[in-house]
């Protein structure tokens, strides 16, 4: 496995697709953390928050999005980038049966594919974290506390485990169709419906079920409904855990009532209870990359590889 | 000398289509054993069930002593495969492409080099180690495949198609090439083809697949016998100027049994020497005779002959 590995490693960071990725991530996120760290300098009449480094990636002041935002939207396309044509690609250029006749087991094929993929993201998500950590400290004056470093760590983790589901979805879908155009194209689509259209469907589901809200109870109920169908979505889950990790003052994911929040201290979480918070999004998450691995893996090891 | 290649009752369906159907077939080593059939006769899933990339429906495989749907590692170890166009990947050159497969093979590196760089020297490329595949031509691509199947020091190799797409000079090079290998090393090939006239020159076996049987399988000049058991005789005869009702004049001639129109002539097959009579019967007709010289069954009549009956 690891020759494959190896192989696609360096194919990756050779290649002309990466380069445009790394460029674009790296001035997006410059321009980000360059934005928000002005906003924070310059806001001299608030006390300074308890999290700033935090705030650097959440804050959407004078930028149009927050670079977590960001990095959950364009993560994926980094994903689907890196996989769409792993196996695709392999039958198109008619190198896969000349690789599968070498002495190697097929699983050491697409483990070395897959986890190639994902040893990339990890290297680009962490250079970007330490853009935003070297970047902030200049900006700020001093550099990230213990906490928002392993809040940052986790969040770093849990954007792999997010692209690497994309990532999976990719390689599945380049197994699928033997097609490199149509699997990009699925995996765009299911992309697109995840991002973008889970939202309209969670609405419509909510409001045929309480159409019409009338007490705070109610409203609430709506919410939680259109809270649980988007979480269908991986983006959801993302977002949803990016928004508590990075945010220790976050404690709820919808709307809570005046009942529930009466007697609650405005104190920022430990991070042990923002974890616990998101512990099922995390455990979905890695499930949904674990289940898209499994389905390519068995259909793999059956396929026969003509061409 | 071993048997390299056994499969017995080899089958494979697909839905309600027999691809390949109760194939017995052996190859024995140090030979060059030439698998020949039409397009979609079976030859190619014949061949991915030598190497374990599909699964028989039913019967027994044996590659060098291993069966490969269990073992599918031991047989690729010692088995060279070169695909029908073998794709590369187009972005590494040669040498690099090589490397891969040599590390593949889990060879440590100062070998793999070694070994990369004879390869190359043998199939006469060492100029364009370095060149990108992108740049080579078909022919090129065709003998690098060659290269890489040599990478691994195999046992046996298993070519598909291996003059597919090239040049008449181009399969020329690639036959002898595998002569040579065949011939200095010792080494055991099997290779696939529907053009006969191309391959039956360095085959030292054959057998005939169509629509997934394998019809017959042997020497070339047993080959030859089998057909020709009764007609001994064959013969070419051209003869200049206007031939007009020739035909119909030596079908008198008793012992010839069948005449065909060749680009060149007539194709006669008799039952006895007909030579004298047809000579004269030339004579007679104040003919020019360009010649008359016999022919022995070329592995395209074989091969034509069963691809009729089946």
């Amino acid at each position: 496995m690891s020759v494959v590995f190896w192989k696609e490693l360096a194919d990756h960071f050779s290649s002309r697709r990466f380069m445009i990725l790394l460029v674009l991530i790296v001035l997006i996120g410059l321009w980000a953390t360059y934005a928000s760290g002005q906003a924070i300098r310059q806001d001299t009449e608030s006390s300074p928050a308890q999290y700033v480094f935090l705030l650097l990636l959440t804050s959407r002041t004078d930028v149009l999005f927050s670079l977590a935002t960001f990095l959950g939207f364009f993560g994926p396309l980094v994903g689907i980038t890196l996989g769409f044509d792993s196996i695709s690609g392999e039958y198109a250029r008619g190198t896969l049966s000349r690789v599968l006749s070498q002495p190697i087991y097929r699983d050491s094929l697409i483990n070395g594919k897959f986890f190639a993929g994902l040893t990339t993201v990890a290297i680009l998500w962490g250079s970007i974290l330490l853009l935003v950590i070297g970047l902030g400290t200049t900006l700020l004056g001093f550099p990230p506390n213990a906490e928002e470093i392993w809040r940052m760590l986790i969040f770093t983790a849990v954007g792999v485990i997010y692209v690497g589901f994309w990532l999976a979805l990719a390689l599945l879908f380049s197994l699928l169709f033997q097609k490199t155009v149509t699997a990009a194209l699925a995996s765009l689509a299911v992309w697109l419906f995840m991002s973008l259209f889970v939202a309209i469907v969670s609405q419509g589901i909510a409001a045929a079920i309480v159409p019409d809200p009338s007490t705070a109870e109610q409203l609430a109920y709506r919410t939680d409904i259109e809270n649980i169908v988007s979480r269908i979505s991986p983006t959801t889950l993302f977002s949803e855990s990016v928004s508590i990790l990075l945010n220790p003052a976050a404690r709820v994911f919808g709307l809570a009532l005046q009942s529930q929040a009466e007697g609650i201290l405005p104190t920022p979480l430990a991070l042990g209870q923002s974890l616990n918070l998101i512990w099922p999004h995390i455990t979905t998450l890695f499930a949904l990359v674990a289940v898209c691995f499994g389905i390519s893996y068995i259909i793999f090891m059956r396929a026969e590889i003509r061409a | 000398m071993s048997t390299v290649v056994e499969t017995n009752k080899l089958t494979k369906r697909y839905h309600d289509k027999l691809a390949v159907n109760a194939l017995d077939l052996t190859v024995q080593e140090g030979e060059v054993f030439g698998f020949l059939g039409p397009n979609g006769a079976g030859k190619t899933t014949t061949i991915l069930m030598l190497l374990g990339l599909t699964e028989p429906t039913s019967g027994h495989v044996s590659v060098c002593g291993f069966d490969p749907t269990r073992e599918p590692l031991e047989v690729k170890k010692r088995v060279g495969y070169l695909p029908e166009s073998p794709g590369f990947y187009e972005d590494l050159s040669a040498r690099e492409n090589l490397l891969y497969m040599a590390r593949l093979n889990r060879m440590p590196s100062n070998e793999a080099r070694r070994r990369t760089a004879e390869v190359l020297e043998q199939v006469g490329l060492s100029d364009d180690g370095q060149r990108l595949v992108r740049e080579f031509s078909r022919g090129m691509k065709q003998r690098l495949g060659i290269a890489e199947v040599l990478v691994k020091n195999p046992q046996a190799v298993i070519l598909d198609e291996p003059t597919l797409g090239i040049d008449p000079d181009g399969a020329i090079r690639i036959l002898e090439l595998i002569k040579n290998l065949n011939r200095q090393h010792n080494l055991t090939v099997m290779l696939s083809s529907h053009q006969l006239q191309q391959v039956q020159e360095i085959c030292s076996r054959v057998g005939i697949i169509v629509k997934g049987r394998l019809i017959v399988q042997g020497r070339m000049d047993e080959l030859g016998r089998a057909i020709l058991k009764e007609r001994q005789w064959n013969f070419l005869l051209e003869v200049g100027g206007a031939a007009n009702g020739l035909e119909d004049d030596l079908r008198t001639i008793d012992g010839i049994d069948e005449i065909e129109k060749r680009s060149h002539g007539l194709f006669l097959r008799c039952t006895k020497d007909v030579r004298s009579d047809v000579v004269s019967l030339i004579a007679r007709r104040h003919l020019p005779l360009l010649q008359l010289r016999t022919e022995d069954p070329t592995l395209e009549e074989i091969y034509l002959k069963y691809f009729r009956q089946a």
